[in-house]
């Protein structure tokens, strides 16, 4: 089979600089935020679509769109 | 997405700048603002505060973001930095602490009551208009103008960073905010960032 290798935008969190405000939970459409043990935010990455609000949204733009093959 | 009932928490915060205005007995409420949160991040060990009920980042959020009173660029690099987040958290404590032992000689008989509200901890601005005099010891009322000053410095800085960068920068430096998440990482030593 040709299985071509698919493009996928994720959102990344810069853990080490996030302030876990949850802003991005509150923007994410698809539910995929979280805030880990009120640390940082986690993404789902099933769940990402890559849209990129919550990196607009991110009081420290720590959230980045990065692509990654899947 | 489903409004929540909390997602109107802004009202509160606008609610309390206002009510303060008129009676400064008001700003005992502001208390609120600090326990909750502390409570939460110590029993719950999450960020519960920051992450649904904080009126006061609603309100950015609305002023910058629907208002659309902000810039939304990226807040500089160093003010999301470990030595500045901390650093402004001490900051913030000892000009707490420096309200607290104002209050204090106000309670001891050692000083006057000083119907002013301190803007930014130099200018002092007068807000007699919201003090009548109760039946209260002059230093409930010393604590109130203290902390109301607290409460409209912080507003004012997170107005003035809403402006410049994103709507609710003011979470990146929030003292309370460092202070859960703080408390956070000591409630769960094994998630690392």
């Amino acid at each position: 089979m040709n299985q071509t290798m698919r493009v996928k935008r994720k959102a990344r969190v810069e853990t080490s600089v996030c302030v876990a405000c949850g802003c991005c939970v509150k923007v994410c459409p698809m539910g995929a935020l979280s805030i880990s043990d009120g640390i940082y935010a986690k993404v789902d990455d099933s769940a990402c679509v890559g849209c990129g609000k919550c990196a607009k949204e991110c009081p420290a733009s720590v959230i980045s769109i990065e692509e990654v093959t899947a | 997405m489903k409004k929540r009932w909390y997602d109107d928490l802004w009202i509160a915060s606008l609610l309390y700048l206002v009510l303060g205005f008129f009676n400064i007995l008001f700003a005992w409420l502001g208390l609120l603002c600090f326990f909750i949160p502390l409570l939460i991040a110590a029993i719950g060990g999450n960020k519960g505060y920051c992450n649904r009920y904080c009126g006061r980042g609603q309100l950015f959020g609305l002023l910058g973001g629907r208002f659309g009173l902000s810039r939304r660029r990226d807040i500089p690099r160093w003010m999301k930095s470990k030595w500045f987040r901390y650093g402004f958290l001490i900051f913030f404590f000892a000009m707490f602490f420096q309200m607290l032992w104002n209050t204090y000689l106000v309670f001891a008989g050692a000083q006057d009551l000083k119907q002013v509200v301190t803007l930014l901890w130099t200018f002092r601005l007068p807000w007699h208009w919201a003090y009548h005099g109760t039946l209260l010891h002059p230093g409930v009322a010393q604590f109130a103008f203290g902390f109301y000053s607290v409460m409209l410095t912080s507003t004012v800085l997170g107005l003035l960073t809403m402006v410049l960068f994103k709507p609710r920068s003011w979470c990146v430096y929030c003292p309370m905010g460092t202070m859960t998440q703080l408390i956070c990482k000591a409630k769960h030593p094994n998630t690392r960032s």
